[in-house]
This record gives structure tokens, sequence and C-alpha cells, in this order.
């Protein structure tokens, strides 16, 4: 058998029902990789402990032989997700020391399933970034590299750490979050799947806020087929998030047969944009190509409010953010600034937050506080709103039309370098979520795909857009597209 | 619309977040950035088009209007940077 940590949940499965491997073997594989993974700074806190114990009752159940797919099975668990009694901080300083009471029902879904935490994963600060250059640990780094040039380069944010282990086989598959891009585009990065479901799949309770109405959590993983078994295990109705749908979760697996023979594939004008990368058009053909070879009908259609998605993004996310950060005051947990002699509580909110927030999320707080503040509440944030139930409308119409799923590239460009964009402004970091983000203001299913590599030697991702509700439907359509497209590549170990 | 230094602390003040006195015009001049690219939604004709509340057309659920959880003091203050005799501790708030 191979490397045990280079297991597909899948494989990892069909071995611990046949007793050929334990799920204590596959953990203690996974940690050693781990322990001499230290120069792609993913793991930001080890749970050792936690994973061997977890491990031996993983392997009791599997024993009593009804154990369901996720038993068994190490994962890798974004710090923005809340785990009790571990240390749980969205990488920011402001959370520093801060051990959760409780488990997120994402988390909780998956052990109660029989997965094993190996640690919490670096990511960008309250999963702000773009590149995970906004984490208090540090950047996490990509394992991918141009051919056999040193550089280190971006796993991609926010779920960067997520990206990075995953890519290197620490893990054998992790959670990630996305508000605007934060699966998709660092699954894109590092060769890997990210599928961020429907808004309402995953329930939100007890993962760290960003902004409300987008945040969705999902799986990270080797193969369409994982994200099927783990998104499964991760879905839940919660009364816990109000906004948490009511529906049934279905068997995403079962949906996988590889057949989208007369299914409609959408390919959405307005997304070839100015100064494309000539190879990200190459492989956007290529990809088209192959739904078409494998029976789709492609189709050209047009999204018109495409261009505002990320304008929109950037009013509604910082608004929210603005709110949901207000918690962030020194007084019920985390970190507080020390004060002097006379400072009042106005002083201790303002130094305790200029301390523990990284400068993006300030930044971020501050847009979001002015574009909500009186006098430009209708011209920035009720505008934005309106923008977005166009963009949402420009999808509605396309899937009343009969369109399936909708073909995009995930990123305007493969990985780049860290510190690359260090001098760039914002808005040049920000364009990274150009295609993805709209799927987040649709409140739609979308799922990155590794599609192909540049000349660079790096990985490059196809993102397709689904219906709501319909992931089995989008997941299959991945899973014809993962099939003909063959990608295997991996990154060549440097560390 | 373009943001001075003034506005800038405004913002900050409004914000609880400190910011030094040399650190206003750089944050001013990001400000600026952001809301030049923002503009472009002045574009989008939005006349009869409401601003979206939820982006599933769902109801928000009820519950009934009964306590859930509760005595939990310990866990609550568990995390606090400064908690005395069952209270978390703030400096004093009222002259």
């Amino acid at each position: 058998m191979a490397d045990l940590n280079t297991l597909t949940i899948a494989e990892a499965r069909d071995a611990l029902r046949k007793g050929d491997v334990t799920a204590l073997e596959l953990t203690e594989a996974c940690l050693s990789q781990i322990e001499g993974a230290g120069a792609l700074n993913a793991f930001v806190h080890h749970t050792p402990d936690i994973a061997r114990e977890q491990a031996r009752a993983a392997d009791t159940r599997i024993k009593a032989g009804d154990a369901p797919a996720m038993c068994g099975i190490p994962l890798g668990i974004k710090d923005l997700f809340c785990t009790k009694g571990v240390p749980s901080q969205a990488a920011s300083r402001i959370l520093e020391g801060f051990k959760p009471e409780y488990e997120s029902t994402v988390t909780q879904n998956l052990f109660d399933a029989g997965a094993i935490m190996l640690g919490k994963l670096n990511m960008d600060e309250f999963a702000m970034g773009s590149s995970n250059e906004t984490s208090v640990y540090g950047n996490a780094v990509n394992p991918w590299r141009r051919g056999n040039d040193d550089a280190a380069l971006t796993p991609g944010g926010s779920s960067g750490g997520s990206a990075s282990a995953v890519a290197a086989d620490l893990c054998l598959a992790a959670t990630g979050t996305d508000t605007g891009g934060s699966i998709r585009q660092p699954a894109a990065f590092t060769g890997i799947t990210g599928i961020k479901p429907t808004y309402g799949r995953c329930s939100r309770w007890g993962v760290v806020a960003f902004a409300s109405s987008l945040d969705q959590a999902g799986p990270m993983t080797k193969s369409v087929r994982d994200a099927a078994i783990m998104l499964s295990a991760m879905c839940s109705h919660d009364p816990k998030d109000s906004t948490s749908a009511d529906f049934p979760v279905p068997d995403f697996e079962a949906a996988l047969t590889g057949d989208i023979k007369g299914k409609v594939i959408g390919i959405p004008k307005e997304y070839r944009m100015e100064g494309m990368p000539a190879e990200i058009e190459q492989l956007w053909a290529d990809g088209t190509a192959m739904l078409k070879a494998a029976g789709a009908e492609i189709r050209d259609i047009s999204l018109p409010h495409t261009k505002y998605a990320l304008p929109a993004y950037y009013v509604i996310a910082p608004a929210e953010a603005s709110s949901n950060l207000a918690r962030y005051d020194g007084v019920r947990y985390g970190h507080r600034a020390k004060l002097a002699q006379g400072d009042g509580i106005t002083e201790m909110y303002e130094k305790t937050r200029a301390e523990g927030f990284g400068h993006e999320v300030q930044r971020r707080v501050m847009v979001g506080t002015y574009v909500l503040s009186a006098g430009f509440y209708d011209a920035y944030y009720n505008r934005a709103r309106r923008v977005r139930a166009l963009i949402k409308r420009d999808f509605d119409q396309a899937f009343d039309a009969g369109v399936d799923a909708i073909l995009t590239p995930a990123t305007p460009s493969a990985a780049f370098g860290l510190g690359e964009m260090k001098d760039a402004d914002p808005v040049q970091m920000y364009l990274n979520d150009v295609f993805t983000v709209t799927v987040n203001l649709a409140g739609l299913p979308g799922i990155s795909v590794p599609a192909g590599i540049d000349t660079q030697g790096l990985p490059l991702g196809l993102q397709l857009i689904g219906r709501p509700w319909e992931e089995g439907d989008l997941l299959n359509t991945a899973y014809a597209l993962e099939t003909a497209a063959g990608f295997v590549a991996k990154p060549g170990k440097w560390w | 619309m373009s943001i001075d230094r003034e506005t800038a602390a405004k913002v900050a003040k409004l914000a609880r977040i400190r910011v030094t006195e040399d650190a206003l015009p750089a944050l001013a001049e990001e400000f600026n950035t952001i809301l030049g690219f923002i503009e472009q939604l002045n574009e989008v004709d939005v006349e009869g088009i409401e601003p979206m509340t939820s982006v599933t057309p769902m109801r928000l659920k009820r519950r009934e209007d009964v306590v859930t959880d509760g005595n939990q003091q310990a866990k609550i203050l568990s995390n606090a940077p400064d908690a005395r005799e069952g209270f978390f501790a703030v400096p004093k708030v009222v002259e």
C-alpha cells in the first residue's frame, strides 16, 4: 500500500473496512509527516493526543462493523472552527489564548462520524486575505514551486494552511471556509479539490464569523469523490444557526455516476477578463472541450453584472465584518491591552483592537464602519445590496433557461510568490477573487477542480457553479471533469 | 468622495481602533483607493430593485420563547482577560 498519509478518503475508508489498515496507523503516518513539515507552517496547533484517542475510538467502531465513511479519517481543521478545549484563534492576536468551551456544529458532525482531528490549520486573519499573509502565525507556504526555483509561493487564502496541508499529504483532507473564494482559490493554487456548498448547507454555528451572509464551510480534499464523502458528513440542519437549511442531506457520493450526457454547461462571456493569461484562457477552453466530449451541451451565456460583484462584495463583506468583529472588545475573551494610569473603557477598546487586529482586518473593519455610517448607508450599503440582488438574478435567469452548471476559471493566475504583492494596493489583492466572489453573493454552490499545469509547473483550477441545493449534480459534473482532465501531478517534496 | 485625515480619524474612532496621528494620511489614502473601486457601483441601474436581505428565499425559523441554556457562569468566564467574583471586570465606566 502507498504511504498511508497519501491515501484519499475513499481509499482509506475501503482499507479500514477491509482491515488492511487501522485508524491509529493512518493517524501516526500523518502525525509524523506533520512533524517534518514545519517549513510549510500549515499546522499551527497540534493535537496528537486528541488524534490518537479519536483513532482508538474509531478503530473500535470500525471493528464493530457499522462505521460511517468518515470514521477513522485523519483531518486538519481550519483555525476558524471553534474546537472545544483547543486553541481557536482565527489566526488573530486578538483571540490569543482563547479555548472554546464548545464545539462547532461542523466539527461535531465530523467527530460524530468518527473523523480524527490532527490539529488546527493556518489561515488569513479572520479569513480576510487571499494569500495567507495576514496570519498572526506567519505565512503558510505552498508545497508547489516554480520548477527548480526555490522561491516560496503562497498556497492562497484564506484557507491557505488547509490547502498546503492537503496538497503536501499531511492529512487526508481538511475543513475550509469560503466567504469570497477562500476554499476555491487556495484549492486551485495547490492542485486540490474544494467545494463551497449552497449557503445554508453547513451550519455556521461555532465558526468564527467574518461576513455572515456569505460565510460557508466546506471540504478541501484530494479528489471529487472525497469532497462528496466529506461534504455529506459536514452538512446538517442546525437549529443553532437560523440560516441553516432544513433540508435532508443527500448522499453526495451516490450522485457520482460520471454521466453528464445532455447536461447544459454555461460559459459566461463576462468571465473572459482583459489581460487574462493565455494559459488560463487555454485551460478554460480545454475544460469546455472535455465536458463537451463527455456528452454535455455547451452554451454561451451572459451574466451581465459580473463586473460589479467585487465592488459589491467590498461593501457588504466589510460592513458585516465591522459588525461581527465588534465583539472583540477585550472583555469576554482573548487579548486585552495593558492600560495606562487613568485609561477608561474607551481607551481599553481602542488599544485592545489596535494591538489585537492586524492591518488588513483593521482596514476592513474601518471600511465597513464607514459604509454603514450615517449619511453613507444608502449610497454604499443599500446600493451594494441592490446590486447583489441583480447578480443573483443573472444566475437565476441562466438556470431558468436550462443551464445545469457554469464553467469558469477558478483564479486569474497560478500561485504567486509570498511577498510579491507587498507593494500592490489592496484592490490588486482583492482581484484574486474575481471569479469566485459572485458565487458567494448569489449563495450558490461552487467547486474548484485541478485541471492543468502551467509552463512554470504550477497547478491551475477550473470552477463549476451549480444550482442551489444541487451539490450532488454539481459534484457529478466535477467528477466528469476530473476524470477527463486526469490531473495526477504532486509537488516534489522539498520540505 | 474623498476621505481626508479628519474623516479617517473619525472612522477609526467609530470603529474603536486607535490609529496614531502619523498613520492617518496613509490610511486615508487606502480608504480612497478602496472607495474609488466601490464607486463603480454607481454605474448600475438599480431602479426598482429591492436590497437583498436573504440570499435564499426562506423565512427565518421561529421557536418557543423558552430558556434552553444557562447556568454556565464558570464556562462563560473561563476565557475572560479579567474576571472577579463571578463577573467580567473592566476599567471604571461611570465618572
